[in-house]
């Protein structure tokens, strides 16, 4: 049976499946390096955003211009040549190749591939954060302010959890851009999803069957993240909904949201 | 009326053009080449194409009496590229192999030079199984050296480059422990050259018949047969009248057109 389903889709099917199959072990493998770099980038730049973001929505100038030339630096240029830079670049110089640093970190493609991704995406959530710390109604400043609330107290119990909530649409792009950047890494020999598909090109010179493999799980995956996020935005952004969208409350199970 | 006569003179107009550009597609030979793999293909700093490659393209195109235009290709989308008739041939120092045969069809060859090793000079590297097992061995992803490496040294850690320049220049700096690839590319483009001084040839000469086939020939779509044909016989004219021995020499101190 399952020789005759082999013979079928090696005589009828217009791409080699078969081929792709017996890959699909390495694909997995791909899928894995893309979540692993695109996950730890998104909370390494994520955590390094929120105090940048706090500057940049601050009134201190001496710390607002260098975190400004950060983001505008790292929003202005592409990422394949924020990559290159770090790996291609860093390597060239004699003096770095002896710092401590080299051996385990910048030696490794992987490493600087998270570097680039997380100052990168540290770049541009901070711009969104802060974008969304500025927006924050007033009422409720004013509020804390004659609860007694201390400036640091403010901006930890009312500012940012609220900033956070009102972020969480558009960050959900940020993670999806990212997803997407990630792609970078196989252009400095890391075997993420897309490398994979590069490899099997290389290999049997196969254009279609590595890019269409790639090109549906990276779909696969842009779809789990996106309806992550809707299932976060209806929990966390609740409160800005109409009531009555609050008080019915959706049936059992997810048949109910809105996907 | 008017309106008509328009649109009468333009259809016209458009006809007349549309057929001078398929005239001159005619008389044009579409080269697709590579340009990073010096000796036989480089770019010049100001963009234009140099090499062994590019001079028997432009005599091949000499002897065929047709106008040359060469189209810069990576080298991993080389054999789309041709199916999709970006251009008509490829002349960038491809093996001809099975694994190509199935999908484009090549002329003889027209030069055949053994795969080596190159390594830091002294570093005691064995090319056996064991001892390139985990060695981080670089190499240019799709080519022929990918298959061999694959096959012959299935416990060896391949990093895989889009192109040869950046191989060497990852050996360079000690980011693999050996690099695989054709001896001539490793002998002019990296160790003749000041980046290369402290490396060298290790463990001779590489063949595996299945993986590096022939040589090195010209690919053609399937159903070109005419061209290749033509492109067999300008090979053959330019050994027989010395154009290739001319530009040979300008290369390499031997005949490499091999056996």
């Amino acid at each position: 049976m399952a020789e005759s389903i082999v013979k079928f889709l090696e005589t009828w099917s217009p791409i080699d499946i078969v081929l792709i199959a017996q890959n699909f072990d390495r694909f997995l493998w791909g899928a894995l390096t893309t979540l692993e770099l695109t996950i730890i980038s998104l909370l390494v730049g994520g955590i390094l955003s929120i105090p940048l973001a706090i500057i940049r929505a601050g009134n201190n100038k001496i710390l607002n211009a260098p975190v400004w030339l950060f983001t505008y630096v790292f929003r202005g240029t592409p990422l394949l040549v924020q990559t290159y830079l770090i790996y291609y670049g860093l390597g060239q110089f004699e003096w770095i190749r002896e710092t401590f640093l080299w051996g385990p970190v910048l030696s490794q493609a992987w490493y600087c591939a998270l570097i680039a991704f997380s100052l990168n995406t540290a770049a541009y959530t901070a711009e969104l954060l802060r974008g969304s710390i500025v927006n924050t109604s007033r009422g409720e400043i004013e509020a804390a302010k004659a609860c007694g609330f201390s400036r640091a107290m403010r901006m930890r119990r009312i500012v940012l959890p609220s900033a956070f909530r009102r972020a969480l649409p558009a960050y959900s792009n940020e993670v999806i851009f990212m997803l997407h950047g990630s792609v970078v890494a196989s252009t400095i020999t890391i075997q993420d999803l897309l490398g994979v598909g590069r490899w099997l090109n290389g290999r049997y010179y196969l254009a279609y069957e590595g890019f269409i493999t790639a090109a549906v799980l990276y779909f696969i995956i842009v779809l789990l993240v996106s309806r992550g996020f809707r299932l976060w935005e209806k929990h966390w952004l609740a409160h800005l909904y109409p009531q009555d969208a609050v008080k019915t409350k959706p049936k059992k199970g997810l048949a109910s949201f809105r996907i | 009326m008017k309106f008509r006569k328009l649109i009468t003179s333009l259809t016209a107009a458009a006809l007349m053009l549309g057929m001078a550009g398929l005239s001159a597609q005619a008389a044009d030979l579409r080269v697709g080449v590579e340009g990073a793999y010096p000796p036989f293909s480089w770019k010049e700093s100001d963009g234009t194409l140099k090499g062994f490659d590019i001079e028997i393209a432009e005599a091949v195109c000499a002897e065929l009496k047709r106008k040359c235009v060469l189209v810069e290709q990576d080298w991993d989308g080389m054999i789309p590229a041709l199916l999709a008739r970006k251009f008509d041939t490829i002349i960038a120092s491809m093996s001809i192999t099975e694994e190509r045969k199935k999908r484009v069809d090549f002329s003889d060859k027209y030069y055949n030079t053994p795969a080596k090793f190159v390594a830091k000079k002294g570093s005691g590297l064995k090319i056996t199984t064991a001892g390139l097992k985990g060695k981080r061995i670089g190499l240019q992803r799709g080519t022929t050296h990918q298959c061999f490496m694959e096959k012959m040294f299935p416990e060896a850690e391949l990093v895989l480059y889009g192109t040869q320049d950046e191989v060497f220049q990852d050996l360079t700096i000690g980011r693999i422990d050996a690099q695989f690839s054709d001896s001539i590319a490793a002998d002019d483009g990296f160790l003749k050259t000041d980046a290369g001084k402290d490396f060298e040839f290790t463990g001779g000469d590489q063949h595996d018949e299945a993986c590096h086939g022939p040589g090195a020939g010209m690919a053609v779509r399937k159903a070109d047969t005419k061209l290749r044909d033509e492109l067999n016989a300008a090979i053959k004219a330019l050994r027989d009248n010395g154009t290739y021995q001319k530009i040979n020499a300008k290369y390499f101190d031997f005949d490499i057109f091999g056996g």
